[in-house]
């Protein structure tokens, strides 16, 4: 029942929203997403730390198919959705920094969007997994199209296409898996779309290597995985802040995620065939994104590719199958969710001072902005995973995991830390430092309002980085099981 | 039965209300005649198969449902001829009833189990389509349609009825039921060729109807040059007749004949999806959009009469089913709102809906719906209905065509997203007013919008009926 409500809760505000103007729907979008991490809050505390999920709901959707409507949480579930509710609010109070066009549309999409993306961590039935996937695309594709920079149109239309056409790879793939099972007990149809129905399944290891590619497109394509990535940086740059912060935030992670909860464990062959290579193209992301970014005049496409970046360690760690890559990728999803919105939301506070993001007409902004600073300065250290933060405690984890598996590799995928220290101590240094520019004197200090948004923020950065267990050993036995699967 | 006398009479009785002197009772009276029809047609659901005729016309669950749907169709349709009330069109009555004429023979089309009644029920069809195609007489290209539809058409049913008189010389019969035995133990093996050639050239007949490549050529400018209000009918009845008595034919007539059937329509399926996504990608206006996403639909349903195997029930035939209702509601909501933006704006290309997000946010929301839909993106109907089917074909064994299919509704996604570029990511014309839509058109998108979307979240209750 629990799952119902934080599913269906955002969606139910969402519906309202269309109908209210004004303060009132400012207070309703935040209102109800506070309350939904409140929800999310309460179920982790109820939660029992077992490898199953819990607060299961499983409901006929389609009897005539086998399809189910089986939401569930595990440890590694309930940790993302934390994530989704902890962020929704915080990109809601940055969206109330604009004066966007309809505001209440715009909140009512966040929202929406929120439905689409814990429904794909809760689903476990492969149908409505799929189903939430595409649902979650729909509100992003209005919120970055509709509201988003000059060159959208273009760029918006080559996202979209990009991520629906890996997905109906991931459906292909879905459907093929789906006709190999038998009947679940008690049901009258065929066969059955379940996760553990999937699970259970015995294919051959060159079904499993087609398979493979089949499902992993639409995770590449929304991780992104070099090569898949090219939609990546524009959509970043030319969203609005907090579209932008939804897609690397949380979206980002659906990626991971589905890598963890339908692939390694469906195609465990497949996945030992072709993971090498997948941990080759992370690691060339890795590399790729942190050479870009240092040459990046903009600041918001610069953290885009940092983001790139950082997302090919994530990959690199749970194609790592061990124990501590994947548990590494799960403290770096949470830990990169907080840092990258953080980022994101310091840039746009710097562009709604100064009406530019780009970075060569920036400088010398710390004198009269000491708040800012130094939350500018935690969020970049963390993301450059210095110790004490939740940055570091990632990166180390999936950078151990990723030596376990092959050390020439983790000495490569290693050189993220040396890189993203340098192009961003570089970009802080001509953002914030530096020769006086034309807004050194006149920039303002973060508002109570922002302050709001940062130091949540904050406090999570440093809670990951010195009480990692906190969140470890919720996710523990969900990947102990879910590599117990793979390893069959 | 009850539903196609009903509609005769209905027809016969709205041609009196024309002699009224006020257009005003027309278009209720319409809808009201047609909820009755709605309401007696679904009453025989579940009552067996009933036979009238002589056994030419069945009624069965079969029929009933996709009696539903094309009445249904008509009905969410009427409220988009509200201009025609307004300007005081002089023959209005006599649209109304050529609509419900051709209702009858879109009903005969699905209920026939007699070749000459499906003759009949296309002829029908047809004719008050031809007439109703050059509906707008004064412009030149709405003859032009009515011209290309006739001569066309003309053509088609007579390679049909040819067809049908080849497989009567065949088999000495015209009833379903007894051609499928005749078909399966011929009594003379030299009459053989003449069987196939008669399969092929009623393949042929209502292939051209449905608008499956590579008969489909007329479609785009006969859809362009008719009226939009005629178009939509056009779209989605005529093609949802089509594809029951397609699938009634292959399915209850010539199972036997798969090995012949089988490649043919599966060749059939892979053009139509080729030319008309690849046909729908390129054009530039939405009408002529729409026209050649509604030829890669027929592709779409062609893989139900591939994956149904000669099956009247089961998954496929279902799935022909959901894909026909979901589609048909899409169609309607996507040309209602193209006919009252194009009304307004007089122009119906792309740029005709930019910023209608901003003016008109009800149609444009109806239209987004409209075209996930088309493009089978989850939430909405469209999805389902392409699932169901896709999945049918995957598992009886077509992995190739269903890959294809996929790749098609890539491109598909392409031109769908185009309306929804236009209307909110540009802005509207300097001085666009909002496009004038009354009580009875906003319930009709509202609702057209919300069924869409209830198919797209609870299939369950309308899937694997049949």
């Amino acid at each position: 029942m629990l799952t119902a409500v934080l599913l269906f809760l955002p969606l139910a505000a969402a519906l309202l929203l269309l109908f209210i103007k004004g303060a009132a729907a400012r207070a309703l979008a935040l209102g109800a997403s506070l309350l939904e991490f409140g929800l999310a809050v309460y179920a982790v505390f109820a939660f029992k730390t077992t490898g199953s999920a819990a607060f299961n709901l499983n409901y006929a959707w389609i009897s005539s198919a086998g399809i189910n409507f089986h939401l569930g949480l595990d440890g590694l579930s309930l940790l993302l959705v934390l994530l989704t509710t902890f962020l929704v609010p915080l990109i809601l109070l940055a969206a109330f920094k604009h004066n966007y066009d309809s505001p209440s549309t715009f909140y009512a999409l966040v929202l929406f969007m929120q439905t689409g993306l814990i429904g794909v961590f809760v689903s476990l039935d492969a149908f409505l997994f799929y189903f939430f996937w595409e649902v979650a695309l729909i509100p992003i594709y209005f919120l970055a199209g509709a509201w988003g920079g000059e060159r959208r149109v273009a760029v918006t239309l080559k996202f979209f296409l990009y991520t629906v056409v890996g997905s109906l790879f991931m459906l292909a793939g879905f459907m093929y898996l789906y006709l190999q099972t038998g009947p679940a007990a008690g049901s009258l149809a065929a066969h059955s779309s379940e996760l553990s129905a999937f699970y259970n399944l015995t294919l051959s290891a060159s079904e499993q290597s087609w398979l493979f590619w089949l499902i992993f497109a639409a995770f590449a394509v929304k991780m992104p995985i070099f090569p898949f990535h090219t939609w990546q940086p524009d959509t970043y740059t030319e969203s609005p802040a907090p579209a932008t912060m939804l897609l690397s935030g949380i979206m980002l992670k659906m990626g991971i995620y589905g890598t963890m909860r339908w692939l390694l464990p469906v195609v465990p062959l497949g996945v030992s065939q072709w993971g090498f290579l997948v941990v080759i193209l992370a690691v060339i992301g890795i590399i790729y994104g942190a050479i870009i970014a240092i040459r990046q005049q903009d600041l918001k496409r610069l953290i885009a590719y940092s983001s790139l970046s950082h997302v090919g360690l994530m990959a690199a760690g749970v194609f790592s199958l061990t124990s501590i890559g994947l548990q590494g990728a799960v403290v770096q999803m949470l830990a990169h969710g907080v840092n990258v919105v953080g980022m994101f939301f310091v840039a746009d506070a710097i562009e709604r001072r100064t009406g530019t993001r780009h970075i060569p007409d920036l400088g010398g902004l710390t004198r009269r902005t000491p708040l800012l600073t130094v939350c500018f300065l935690v969020m970049l250290l963390s993301t450059v995973a210095l110790p004490l933060t939740g940055g570091f405690v990632g990166e180390f984890l999936l950078l151990a995991g990723v030596y376990q598996y092959n050390a020439w590799v983790g000495a490569v995928a290693g050189l993220t830390i040396i890189f993203s220290a340098v192009y961003l101590l570089r970009m802080f240094q001509r953002v914030m430092l530096g020769p006086d520019s034309a807004f050194s004197e006149t920039i303002t200090d973060l508002t109570g309002g922002e302050l709001l948004i940062l130091v949540p923020l904050i406090v999570l950065v440093f809670w990951l980085g010195l009480f990692p267990g906190t969140f470890l050993h919720i996710s523990e036995p969900a990947v102990t099981n879910l590599l117990s699967l793979v390893g069959r | 039965m009850t539903s196609i006398i009903l509609l005769s009479v209905f027809g016969i009785i709205n041609l009196f209300l024309g002699f009224l002197r006020s257009n005003k009772v027309l278009l209720p009276g319409a809808m009201l005649l047609l909820l009755i029809v709605f309401g007696v047609n679904l009453a025989d659901w579940g009552q067996g198969t009933q036979s009238f005729y002589n056994s030419m016309l069945v009624v069965d669950n079969y029929t009933v449902a996709f009696t539903g749907i094309v009445v249904l169709t008509t009905i969410v349709l009427l409220p988009f001829s509200r201009s025609y009330v307004a300007a005081g069109e002089p023959n209005l009555a006599e649209y109304y009833s050529l609509l419900l004429f051709s209702l009858v023979g879109a009903v005969m089309m699905i209920g026939y189990n007699h070749l000459i009644m499906l003759f009949v029920g296309i002829e029908i069809l047809s004719v008050s389509m031809y007439v109703l195609a050059g509906s707008s007489k004064r412009d030149a290209r709405s003859n032009e349609a009515a011209l290309k539809y006739f001569l066309m058409g003309a053509f088609a049913t007579g390679i049909l009825l040819f067809g049908v008189a080849l497989l009567y010389g065949a088999t000495g019969t015209f009833v379903l039921s007894e051609l499928s035995t005749a078909v399966a133990a011929p009594a003379n093996a030299s009459l053989q060729p003449m069987l196939y050639i008669g399969i092929l050239m009623m393949i042929i007949g209502i292939g051209f109807k449905v608008s499956a490549a590579p008969f489909h050529f007329w479609t785009p400018d006969v859809y362009e040059g008719t009226p939009t209000f005629f178009t939509a009918f056009m779209s989605t009845v005529v093609k949802t007749a089509g594809f029951a008595a397609f699938l009634k034919l292959l399915a209850v007539a010539l199972p036997a004949a798969q090995g012949f059937w089988l490649p043919t329509i599966q060749a059939m399926c892979a053009l139509t999806l080729l030319l008309g996504n690849v046909g729908a990608a390129v054009q530039t206006s939405t009408k002529r959009m729409l026209a050649y996403s509604s030829v890669s639909h027929a592709g779409y349903l062609l893989i139900g009469l591939v994956a149904s195997r000669g099956n009247l029930t089961g998954e496929a035939a279902s799935g022909i089913f959901f894909y026909s209702l979901a589609y048909s509601l899409a169609t309607i909501a996507a040309f209602g709102v193209l006919k009252l933006v194009a009304d307004h704006r007089q122009r119906d290309d792309y740029a005709a809906l930019n910023g209608l997000g901003k003016t008109n946010p009800l149609l444009a929301f109806s239209m987004t719906v409209a075209m996930l839909s088309l493009a089978g993106i989850p939430l909405t109907g469209g999805f389902f209905g392409k699932f169901f089917l896709l999945a049918a074909a995957v598992g009886q064994g077509y992995i190739g065509l269903v890959v294809f299919a996929l790749v098609m509704s890539m491109v598909g996604l392409y031109y769908y997203l185009r309306p929804l570029i236009a209307m909110y990511l540009r802005p509207a014309e300097e001085g666009a007013t909002p496009v004038p839509v009354d009580g009875v058109q906003t319930v009709t998108l509202a609702l057209l919008a919300l069924l869409s979307i209830a198919l797209g979240i609870v299939p369950g209750f309308l899937s694997g009926i049949l």
